[in-house]
């Protein structure tokens, strides 16, 4: 497959890229890369590809474009059939879309609301999202991941997710790995794994740039 | 054709489960279908969707499935003939893009018209009519979601034709018409005249009714 056939529309932070990232290199496929400046001004091709959102990723195969980063991982799981991101079984698959959905609905907004606010605000956003976890926790049951004995598709989406969670730690004052030890579990296995751990950007600089959009956002 | 134990968990005025019961019939699928009371939950309904404890809810083989778009896709994978999604992994991923955008931008702006009152109905109806005109692309000038005949973003999406009718008659407000989105505005009667797409919906009398008295109970619940 020549390189030029599939580009990325890429933003260094953001989970929902590295989720396609992830996906790609579990797949093999050779892809070419282009950094968006959110905030400076987005591209044409971007806003061109993604006239509805305006956001990135943005996958662009043969020059055709797609988005919303789940629908994404699922084309390429059915373009590239080989190693298979989903379950085999329809009814496991169902349980891989629900878990994925359910963390496309919660997990990243729960996180914002606790870097974004204070005192019993952000008391209530710590709950939720430990919450959440919980609820993860249970999806995983004694499985090493998501699907099971292999990384697939769940784990891929929720696992860059978890770069933000250091940046929640300092500003809500608590520690994911006390309250709900099976998920830091998974996530340092996930983290094993050599297509997880060569893109996902490091927790340090993450927080670095949610100090930036806290002091954006006038919160102290 | 024998549903091997299917058993549909539902709401008469819910679209998520209307979804449902279009995708079973559409494939032909028997099943036993349950209407539930939202006010006292089953203890199926419970069991069988503990993280929402919501309709609709799709029982098969003992395991349930929630989530009205991934119950879609169960059917689909399950009962492969009369297929809701397209072969070709890119139309796919299209007809995901348009049923997720259906419940991520149009739902809030449509609950927003039943649940506000004044500046903030006035913003939600205009939202809902962006929205609405953002959905009328997706069409691409076809008949349909699905090309020339009824697909995934179909099902997923054709309760929208009953519901923008019922709000625009409910509240005497304006969401579509023939001239700003003549496709969708076609592709509402389209979907209305489907046997199938219709023959699930609420009765329409009756669906006015009761979002007109839940307009008044969340409005009064606002105001006071």
């Amino acid at each position: 497959m020549a390189k030029e056939d599939v580009l990325l529309l890429d933003f260094w932070v953001s989970p929902f890229c590295s989720r396609v990232k992830i996906a790609l290199a579990e797949k093999g496929v050779a892809y070419q890369q282009r950094g968006e400046d959110i905030f400076g001004g987005k591209s044409e091709l971007l806003l061109k590809s993604n006239p509805i959102y305006q956001k990135v990723p943005v996958l662009l195969h043969d020059g055709k474009p797609m988005c919303e980063s789940t629908n994404i991982v699922h084309y390429i799981d059915e373009t590239w059939p080989s190693p298979p991101l989903l379950p085999a079984s329809a009814y496991d698959r169902a349980r891989a879309r629900f878990w994925a959905d359910f963390i496309d609905k919660k997990l990243f907004d729960a996180g914002g609301n606790i870097w974004k606010t204070k005192g019993e605000d952000q008391a209530a956003a710590k709950k939720e999202l430990i919450q959440i976890l919980k609820y993860l926790e249970g999806g995983l049951g004694d499985k090493d991941y998501f699907g099971g004995d292999s990384f697939g598709f769940v784990d891929i989406i929720a696992i860059p997710l978890t770069t933000w969670f250091f940046a929640y730690e300092k500003f809500g004052n608590f520690n994911v790995e006390e309250e709900c030890p099976k998920f830091a579990a998974w996530t340092k296995r996930c983290l094993g794994r050599e297509s997880v751990a060569k893109t996902l950007p490091d927790p340090q600089q993450v927080l670095e740039f949610v100090s930036m959009m806290r002091k954006m956002h006038g919160i102290e | 054709m024998a549903g091997e134990g299917v058993k549909l968990l539902g709401y008469w005025a819910s679209p998520f489960a209307l979804r449902v019961r279009s995708a079973l019939k559409l494939k032909g699928i028997e099943y036993e279908y349950q209407e539930e009371d939202l006010g006292n939950k089953s203890p199926l309904l419970l069991q069988g969707n503990p993280v929402y404890k919501k309709v609709p809810v799709l029982l098969h083989k003992g395991k349930s499935i929630s989530e009205s778009l991934v119950i879609l896709e169960y059917i689909d994978e399950v009962w492969k003939h009369n297929p809701l999604l397209p072969e070709d992994p890119y139309e796919r991923a299209r007809s995901r893009f348009w049923a997720k955008f259906v419940d991520e931008k149009c739902v809030p702006a449509l609950v927003g018209v039943i649940t506000k009152v004044g500046e903030e109905l006035e913003k939600s109806a205009r939202e809902a009519r962006e929205h609405l005109k953002t959905l009328e692309s997706g069409l691409d000038g076809k008949r349909c979601f699905g090309g020339t005949k009824i697909g995934f973003a179909d099902v997923a999406i054709a309760w929208i034709a009953y519901w923008v009718r019922m709000e625009q008659e409910a509240f005497k407000i304006q969401l579509i018409d023939q001239q700003n989105m003549p496709l969708l505005a076609a592709w509402i009667d389209y979907v209305l005249e489907d046997p199938v797409m219709k023959e699930f919906m609420p009765p329409y009398d009756k669906l006015v009714k009761h979002t007109r008295d839940l307009r008044e109970k969340l409005t009064a619940v606002v105001s006071n």
